[in-house]
């Protein structure tokens, strides 16, 4: 297992009174994402606790895609990651980011 | 109609209940993940693979829990089961209209050893706690894993239930008895064999399932209604598990000698059991309706 911590900053969509949300299941080439507010001075934190050790850079690029597309603020994002491949790590992402925002299940 | 077994557990919980109704207990958010998967240094679960809650069933009040099956299998650990106990523990306090379990497991978390077994007898006790409340508790059994292991006494253990033609209930799972009592005995690749004698049609027509439904959410929130409604509040009774233990030993002796579940079907009075595993849900719950009542006649 590794853990990667990333910090976004300066965030515009706000999180604050939002409705935490999880997406995803704990399951081979699958992951859980745990999407809910935090007091983060306008960052967008994202913790990874992922089963594939070794892919720093591939998460690093994925996960900068995403903050591009949603511009997160005060948001907390937590997942358990088993081996998902990239797509399938976006597609949660948003999927994540859309059922905090916009209240769709 | 969403299907039942391709939704994961959330989605089962919520559609089944009514819209906006449901409330979770330790949701994710609180993050009480299993300490000895961390342990192991093995991916951990936010729900810790099942999701327990309040909410209505057509208007009545129930208390859930939901198993997600892509979860380590649907496995009980430590922390799973005690959100189960805790959920049943709850609804001898509260006395909602039913508790339901959607289970979706292969049994005990294996990685979590003792504290797993532990959990599912603890499960097992609270079960038959609630029952003896007068909380009718009924088990729906429609996901990918099936559910056995001490999970299946688990849902053995409740007042009644409901299965999809693709739910599977059992001890033993097919690779065990395969690995127990050889592969001439049992293939466990053969999958029309596995549902012949675990699938839910079979344990419909055996009576282990009070009845068959079609694989839908729907479909499945609909018999859970009826099924709640018809088993009232009456408490366990021994007279109840007496007549229970007298029917299973009738069986033992009426299926003595059987080869296939064919055999079985045949003597129940199935006229075609050939033709049983090709029946829709609906034409099949007609058949095994008017066999039961027959029956019914019969005794």
């Amino acid at each position: 297992m590794q853990r990667l911590n990333f910090r976004f900053e300066q965030g515009e969509a706000d999180g604050a009174g939002r409705q935490p949300q999880v997406v995803g299941v704990v399951s081979s080439g699958n992951l859980e994402v745990l999407i809910e507010p935090a007091a983060l001075n306008g960052a967008c934190e994202i913790d990874v606790h992922t089963a594939a050790v070794g892919f720093d850079a591939i998460w690093a690029a994925v996960l900068a895609d995403f903050q591009q597309r949603w511009k997160l603020s005060d948001v907390r994002i937590s997942i358990n990651d088993v081996g998902a491949t990239p797509a399938v790590v976006s597609l949660r992402l948003d999927q994540a980011a859309e059922s905090m925002l916009e209240g769709t299940q | 109609m969403s299907s039942y077994m391709e939704s994961n557990a959330r989605e089962r919980l919520r559609h089944l209940l009514d819209t906006g109704t449901l409330h979770e207990f330790l949701p994710p958010a609180k993050r009480i993940v299993s300490p000895h998967l961390e342990q192991l240094d093995t991916p951990v679960a936010f729900d810790d693979g099942v999701v327990t809650a309040s909410g209505l069933l057509q208007g009545r009040p129930v208390l859930a829990a939901a198993q997600e099956g892509g979860f380590i299998g649907g496995a009980v650990g430590e922390v799973h089961g005690a959100k189960l106990v805790g959920l049943l523990r709850r609804a001898i306090a509260e006395r909602p209209a039913a508790v339901l379990l959607l289970l979706d497991t292969g049994g005990v978390r294996l990685h979590e050893a003792n504290a797993g077994l532990i959990a599912v007898s603890e499960v097992m006790r609270s079960v038959l706690a609630a029952r003896n409340a007068g909380v009718p508790v009924l088990a729906l059994i429609g996901g990918a894993n099936g559910c056995f292991g001490g999970m299946g006494i688990v849902a053995c253990c409740a007042n009644a239930v409901i299965m999809s033609e693709e739910g599977r209930l059992g001890l033993s799972g097919p690779e065990v008895i395969e690995t127990a009592h050889g592969v001439e005995e049992y293939d466990a690749r053969d999958r029309a064999l596995v549902w012949r004698t675990s699938g839910g049609k079979h344990r419909t027509l055996t009576g282990d399932s009070r009845r068959l439904v079609a694989d839908t959410v729907e479909a499945f929130r609909q018999a859970a209604a009826e099924e709640m409604a018809a088993c009232g509040h009456a408490a366990l009774s021994l007279e109840e598990l007496e007549q229970e233990n007298r029917m299973l030993a009738q069986r033992l002796d009426a299926t003595e000698g059987c080869r296939d579940p064919q055999d079985i079907w045949l003597g129940l009075g199935v006229a075609d059991p050939s033709a049983v595993p090709m029946l829709d849900a609906e034409a099949f719950q007609r058949m095994a309706a008017q066999l039961r009542t027959k029956e019914d006649a019969g005794a």
